[in-house]
């Protein structure tokens, strides 16, 4: 997709392995079967942390790399 | 089998019918060697034949694939071949790339073995080589000796049945097969002698390559998100319910795209995964934990950006080779392209 330009972002839980394979845009999931949602918070705190991920892939989609590169998601909310 | 029975395949070019003024040539066939078959025949002595030679245009080939591909095995098949020969192409794209073809079709259709010749940078490689038996050549003709009798060899050898070497030994790119084979030392004494070979600076061959990647030049960023066309991706196999489609666990033959049209999140009730590489119990109750749908409906309703795909496009990456994955990207690509679709979000597991 990438190749056809459009820029993506890739949301794993193996942000190394992606960054090795030269995914250009990507950010830390939280683990591999549930990469954006923890089974082990409250739903609230589940979705808010979704939403924290999903901000944090918008925010990559703007951001011009040269070169793979890894986004973390901040800790708690804004 | 008394003598091998071969066809081989060219382009116009070396069929000597022409240059790009003959591009256009449609498929022909001719009863024994052609132009570098005439080495191929040297090679081959009394051990097999030349039975014919196909050639299509360059340009004839691409412009309606499926009919060309339709003629130039039927012409093929009027041989009767124990074997296929194809080429050598050397990096030629549109030449490799009809060889390929050509390669594929009389494998999976015609049933017997196919022996191409290519540059590794070809993109007929790409299209063939877990199938085919692709020659190592250079990128021009200066290596066609070496190149034919390789070629030559390989083809007597599929033909008759033989027992490969490995394709360091037979000349060949590796296919992605992996054979068992029994060794002196067990695998400990191995990675110790390799290990100590690196740090001494030696030469040491890897007995598990590393696929290689191709690099992707990073597109760049979203200008205006607020006004961009927002696509849902995924290879975490997150499907209705039931898996309606047949998306396989591993090894996925297809990527499909499902309607989402109206819906505000994925609820375990409609959706689940199909994938069968990780535990599917948080995204079955869930599968917004894979595909995140209500947080992107809620940043969409917030106008963080104009509006998100009709659908969703998915698959599974699951023991899913990088080949299919490619073609399975570019394919989704051009129907993203065809919606204006500017920014991909992409789960991955």
């Amino acid at each position: 997709m990438e190749r056809a330009g459009i820029p993506g972002v890739l949301i794993t839980a193996l942000p190394d392995l992606a960054q090795r394979v030269g995914a250009n845009r990507i950010v830390a999931g939280v683990r591999m079967p549930h990469p954006v949602g923890d089974p082990s918070l409250p739903l609230e705190k589940e979705r808010a942390l979704r939403r924290r991920i999903v901000e944090t892939a918008l925010k990559a989609l703007q951001t011009e790399v040269g070169e793979p590169t890894v986004f973390i998601v901040a800790k708690s909310g804004p | 089998m008394a003598k091998i029975r071969v066809v081989h395949y060219l382009n116009q070019f070396f069929a000597g019918v022409g240059g790009e003024e003959k591009a256009g040539t449609p498929p022909v066939s001719r009863d024994g060697p052609v132009g570098p078959g005439k080495a191929f025949q040297e090679v081959l002595g009394q051990r097999g034949e030349i039975v014919g030679t196909v050639f299509c245009g360059d340009n004839y080939f691409h412009e309606d694939l499926e009919r060309t591909k339709r003629e130039v095995l039927d012409l093929i098949a009027g041989y009767r071949p124990d074997v296929l020969v194809a080429g050598p192409a050397f990096s030629a794209g549109r030449y490799g790339l009809a060889c390929a073809h050509v390669c594929l079709d009389a494998v999976q259709r015609l049933k017997i073995p196919a022996v191409g010749g290519q540059h590794p940078d070809n993109p007929g490689v790409g299209l063939c080589r877990s199938q085919v038996y692709i020659v190592v050549t250079g990128e021009t003709t200066a290596g066609m000796r070496q190149a034919i009798t390789t070629m030559a060899e390989l083809a007597w050898k599929l033909a008759m049945r033989k027992t490969l070497g490995t394709p360091e030994v037979e000349g060949y790119l590796p296919r992605g097969v992996r054979r068992n084979v029994f060794v002196g030392e067990d695998g400990a004494e191995r990675a110790v002698k390799m290990l100590l070979q690196k740090i001494r600076g030696e030469l040491f061959t890897t007995e598990l390559p590393l696929p290689t990647v191709d690099a992707v030049k990073p597109p760049l960023a979203v200008k205006d998100l607020k006004e961009a066309v927002v696509a849902l991706v995924t290879e975490s196999g997150i499907v209705p319910k039931g898996n309606p489609d047949h998306l396989e666990s591993a090894q996925a033959s297809k990527w499909i795209k499902y309607d989402i049209r109206g819906k505000a999140d994925l609820t375990g009730e409609e959706f689940m995964s199909a994938h069968g590489g990780y535990d599917n119990r948080f995204g079955n109750e869930d599968p917004d934990r894979l595909v995140p749908l209500d947080v992107m409906r809620e940043l969409e309703q917030e106008g963080r950006f104009k509006q998100l795909l009709n659908h969703y496009y998915v698959t599974v990456g699951n023991c899913t080779s990088v080949e299919s994955g490619r073609q399975y990207g570019k394919e989704i690509a051009t129907e993203l392209l065809a919606q204006g679709v500017q920014a991909v979000v992409l789960t991955g597991t």
